[in-house]
């Protein structure tokens, strides 16, 4: 395993396999929480820093204990379990030791348990056979996608707080079409291949 | 039995998980690229909501209440864990195609939304009924977007050629853009025949207090 590799994977699972505009992973927090850039930013820094650790935690709950007692099949189980203690744990320890950090991320962190978009890199990570680095890192930059993703869609939102349309389309229908419109522009990105 | 239909109902139309309540998101939007794959979601699901439904509704007087969240995604993700290795042994094409979404059930906000508001406080037969009705709103919901999406999508329907040979699939439809598009559109069209009876209820509340006022007003004017 080169840089180069490293390099690659994550350029891909930022843009090209980006988890919201071309996997579905993770909407429910894009659409909920993208009223403002502001929050938007917080949940998608908790959502990297969650990623992170539960990717590189997951990956050694299953090699060091699922696949040596052929277990494989309780995937699901074991990791949703682990991803939910492990955020509230990253709860308490910012609670204790970083308050400053636990102001910003505090609210964010429960709703984490169940976003989809980390038991889903957690379980991707396992399907393609990654190590441990690379485990990390395809955590981190997927996150940072998905980071991004929301970030970008809040700043948009922001901006039709203003617009008076149909009221039909009022709310969350205008929501999934500026997103459709944005997914447009992300689609470029797919015909990228490495 | 009444009782049942009107429970029905509610989850089918009236507080439909996915087009009223805008609950699981995810898989509406992934897995509506074709009918076939719309039904299998759906169906997976329903039976997993019904299972955990009835298993939580059993469970509702001693599972504490601090830990009530974590014990209920333990009963959903064991249920998930069976339905697909029963569907990697039954319908293995299904399975393939439908990826990583099966694992995500888990995580489906619906399954989690019903444990918490309904099981959790209801016997288990209506329990049974909540997790039937509602897990066929949600596959009504996704055969539905699946249909728009597929038959104009790729002029398909269940894998079969339906549009005549001279008629231009509109890709995008079926690529993740169009789920979004499809989605708004449909769910602007479900706000609207919402608006039209709300309208009409307070447009029948005005009326009947205009009558009320003037009946009062000849009244008093005879007195």
């Amino acid at each position: 395993m080169t840089l180069g590799s490293v390099f690659l994977l994550m350029f891909s699972a930022i843009l090209v396999e980006n988890f919201i505009f071309s996997k579905f992973y993770g909407c429910c927090p894009f659409l909920g929480v993208s009223e403002h850039p502001d929050t938007a930013l917080g949940m998608g820094m908790a959502v990297t820093f969650v990623m992170t650790v539960s990717g590189a935690a997951t990956w050694a709950v299953y090699h060091y204990f699922l696949a040596p007692l052929h277990l494989e099949y309780l995937k699901t189980v074991a990791f949703i379990l682990v991803i939910a203690a492990l955020v509230q744990f990253i709860e308490m320890f910012l609670h204790r030791f970083v308050p400053a950090l636990y102001s910003a991320l505090g609210i964010y962190l429960p709703l984490i348990t169940t976003n989809c978009a980390v038991l889903s890199s957690a379980l991707l990570i396992v399907q393609k056979g990654y190590n441990f680095v690379e485990a990390i890192c395809f955590g981190f930059a997927a996150a940072l996608g998905f980071t991004m993703a929301i970030v970008v869609f809040a700043g948009v939102r922001s901006r039709m707080t203003m617009a008076d349309p149909p009221r039909a389309f009022k709310g969350f229908p205008l929501t999934l079409i500026t997103a459709g419109l944005l997914a447009m522009a992300f689609s470029c990105f797919s015909g990228v291949q490495f | 039995m009444k009782n049942f239909l009107k429970q029905l109902k509610e989850g089918l139309l009236d507080n439909n998980p996915t087009l009223v309540q805008l609950l699981g998101m995810c898989p509406t939007l992934a897995t509506t690229t074709s009918v076939k794959n719309a039904f299998g979601m759906g169906l997976a699901t329903t039976a997993v909501l019904i299972c955990s439904n009835l298993f939580i509704s059993l469970l509702r007087k001693f599972i504490p209440k601090q830990v009530r969240i974590a014990a209920y995604i333990v009963v959903i993700s064991g249920f998930v864990t069976a339905v697909e290795l029963l569907m990697r042994a039954y319908f293995y094409s299904l399975y393939q195609s439908l990826g990583l979404f099966i694992p995500l059930i888990v995580v489906n906000c619906i399954i989690l939304a019903r444990a918490e508001a309904f099981a959790s406080k209801n016997k288990p037969l209506p329990s049974i009924v909540d997790g039937v009705s509602m897990g066929l709103g949600f596959t009504l919901a996704l055969a539905l977007l699946a249909t728009i999406r597929e038959l104009f999508g790729s002029g398909t329907l269940f894998g079969y050629q339906v549009m005549p040979d001279a008629y231009e699939p509109i890709t995008v439809l079926i690529l993740p853009a169009g789920a979004f598009l499809t989605l708004g559109f449909l769910i602007a069209v479900v706000q609207k025949f919402r608006n039209n009876a709300e309208d009409k209820k307070r447009l029948a509340e005005i009326r009947e207090n205009r009558d009320h006022a003037t009946a009062e007003r000849k009244e008093e004017t005879e007195a």
